[in-house]
């Protein structure tokens, strides 16, 4: 923003004449993930006093494993997002990584862990295409992974001939859906994998030059390029970092549903965008953070448990998820107006 | 005289049938402001553009220090300490101040982690040698700060990496009066310290006060090259708008040719 204050006042800097709504404005502006951490706070305390079990180590530590695939695919989709692109394909990759390792696995009796390398490669080689078309042909991103996103989904119904394989309970693949107890508390590998990427991505955006250079060509491509940044690699970086996060997802979404289903992506890539929106980063590029999205993802799925437990139609589930898309969005173009 | 620092001779440069350059000299001395003037379409981004590697000379040669160099692309300029500050800025406003001035060019431990405190410091300790007060924290976001701010950051950015050229493309072009003086404050410090600066601008009143030489262009081609103490507002004007003033300037006749 290049508002230009006039000159006279332009060196004092202390915000000293600002309003109420003026202040909030820079504070969630300086701070991308409050405004999600407050509402998710609220849902927890309003859900928590409506229905007597949401709150009960049971019902959160089902409602965290029910939001670790949505969680570790929104990495991904954030990391994106921050370049402001979308992928819109990255549901079908991670069906299609999944498809890969469960059928070397099972099929071909390639043993679990070469199986699950080869997926995540998959699920790389799925990022490198988008990332190729976007940067090295310079198509939108929109459209690329438009695109992409009926390929994958294609390539996967004809490599699994529609079929749905299950695995074998001992199966290696299954690992991230067996449970470890913390006090009552039980809680999948498939989450703790989930938090271990949140933490890995979210401190090389935060702590490396790769980060840093993700934010200025996300916010700036042209300015990020004259200050020496190869941004075309940047640009294809953050495909291939997504990629990454969609092989992972495939294999926390192998022990979620003990195997592999070609069908079930559809869902997965609209529900990635929705956690990285209503976690306040903005999908014009430059600003937001991962953790914010975990925040978004956990904030979809109290809705969905805390309605469900609640009694209420299960349609209102995703009718509030809408509200909560258009509002968070609201919210970004708001804060996106703050004034010096 | 002393040495100049930067030695452009008989560069020549066209985009395809159009030559936008022809056989300009021209010279950067440390320690002085040399204005770069000309109208719209005289060159002037071109030969800014050609000197930082953005764009490569068909013909002519540099010298940097006395001795001959190439510079085909910005990162040679900037090893040779050539720095440019674009006239959009190209500052990243998500960004905060030290976030922006080491934008590029990060320093790191141990080559991966983000060295912080360093680049904080040495932002810190810049803007204090450029005598920049207006800054209220090196940690504010870019966008937050009024042009005249802006422009004061981008300036420091260029002379964060011990430059000893720095080119300045209308540093005070979207400023007002107050903001304007202190830019170009700052672009006198600059040469004060030893630095060549070159400083483009259409503001007449601004180049002969700050600059102490004048190099004009016209159509490509340098129409002048003279001190700015020996010169004056008309003079310059005629210069800029007819290649020529009094007996000084470009004969008519290759005025013409290239018009």
């Amino acid at each position: 923003m290049s508002e230009q204050t006039a000159p006279a006042s332009a060196e004092e800097l202390v915000p000293s004449r600002h309003s109420p709504a003026q202040r909030v404005q820079h504070l969630l502006h300086r701070n991308p993930a409050l405004s999600p951490l407050i509402v998710l706070v609220v849902a927890v305390l309003v859900f928590g006093v409506v229905s007597e079990n949401f709150l009960r180590p049971q019902s959160l530590s089902l409602l965290v494993q029910q939001m670790a695939v949505v969680g570790a695919l929104a990495v991904g989709q954030t990391v994106i997002v921050l370049t402001a692109g979308i992928d819109l394909s990255i549901g079908m990759a991670m069906v299609l990584s999944s498809l890969v390792m469960v059928k070397l696995n099972f099929d071909h009796g390639v043993p679990g862990p070469l199986a699950l390398l080869i997926g995540i490669a998959a699920g790389i080689l799925t990022g490198v295409v988008n990332g190729v078309l976007v940067t090295r042909i310079n198509l939108p991103p929109f459209i690329v992974t438009l695109g992409t996103f009926s390929i994958f989904t294609a390539v996967a119904l004809l490599y699994a001939a529609g079929q749905t394989t299950a695995l074998p309970d001992d199966s290696f693949l299954l690992w991230t859906g067996e449970t470890i107890r913390i006090g009552s508390v039980g809680i999948t590998w498939g989450v703790l994998l989930m938090l271990v990427l949140y933490a890995g991505v979210g401190f090389a955006l935060r702590n490396t030059a790769w980060g840093r250079h993700l934010y200025a060509t996300g916010d700036d491509r042209d300015a990020a390029e004259l200050a020496g940044i190869r941004t075309k690699r940047v640009l294809l970086s953050a495909y291939v970092v997504a990629g990454v996060t969609v092989g992972v997802a495939a294999w926390i979404l192998c022990g979620r549903v003990g195997g592999a289903d070609p069908n079930a992506g559809l869902n997965y890539n609209l529900m990635s965008i929705t956690a990285v929106v209503i976690g306040g980063t903005s999908l014009f590029g430059g600003r937001g953070l991962v953790i914010g999205s975990l925040l978004g993802a956990l904030i979809v799925q109290v809705f969905n448990s805390g309605l469900a437990l609640a009694g209420v139609d299960p349609n209102y589930q995703v009718l509030a998820t809408g509200i909560l898309v258009i509002l968070a969005v609201a919210v970004d173009q708001w804060i996106r107006r703050v004034k010096a | 005289m002393t040495d100049p620092l930067l030695e452009l001779r008989s560069v020549n440069k066209s985009f395809g049938p159009v030559q936008v350059l022809h056989d300009v000299d021209f010279r950067v001395y440390p320690g002085q402001v040399t204005a770069l003037v000309g109208d719209n379409g005289a060159g002037k981004s071109t030969l800014v553009k050609t000197i930082a590697g953005i764009y490569r000379a068909d013909s002519g040669d540099f010298a940097f220090d006395g001795k001959p160099v190439t510079i085909h692309s910005p990162k040679e300029a900037a090893d040779l300490g050539i720095e440019v500050v674009y006239q959009d800025l190209a500052l990243c406003d998500n960004l905060d101040i030290v976030q922006n001035m080491f934008l590029g060019r990060e320093a790191t431990s141990g080559g991966v982690v983000l060295d912080e405190l360093t680049m904080e410091e040495r932002a810190r300790t810049t803007l204090a040698s450029l005598s920049v007060r207006t800054v209220k924290s090196v940690r504010q976001s870019v966008a937050s700060l009024s042009g005249g701010q802006r422009q004061t950051v981008a300036i420091a950015k260029a002379v964060l990496w011990n430059s000893r050229v720095v080119l300045l493309d209308e540093p005070t072009a979207a400023l007002g009066v107050a903001q304007t003086r202190q830019v170009l404050d700052l672009v006198r410090r600059l040469a004060d310290a030893g630095l060549g600066v070159v400083l483009i601008s259409h503001n007449m009143v601004d180049v002969l006060e700050v600059s102490d030489r004048i190099t004009a262009l016209y159509l490509g081609r340098v129409a002048a090259d003279l001190p700015a103490k020996e010169s004056n507002l008309s003079q310059i004007v005629e210069l800029i708008t007819a290649g020529r003033s009094g007996d000084i300037g470009i004969p008519a006749a290759t005025a013409a040719e290239s018009a």
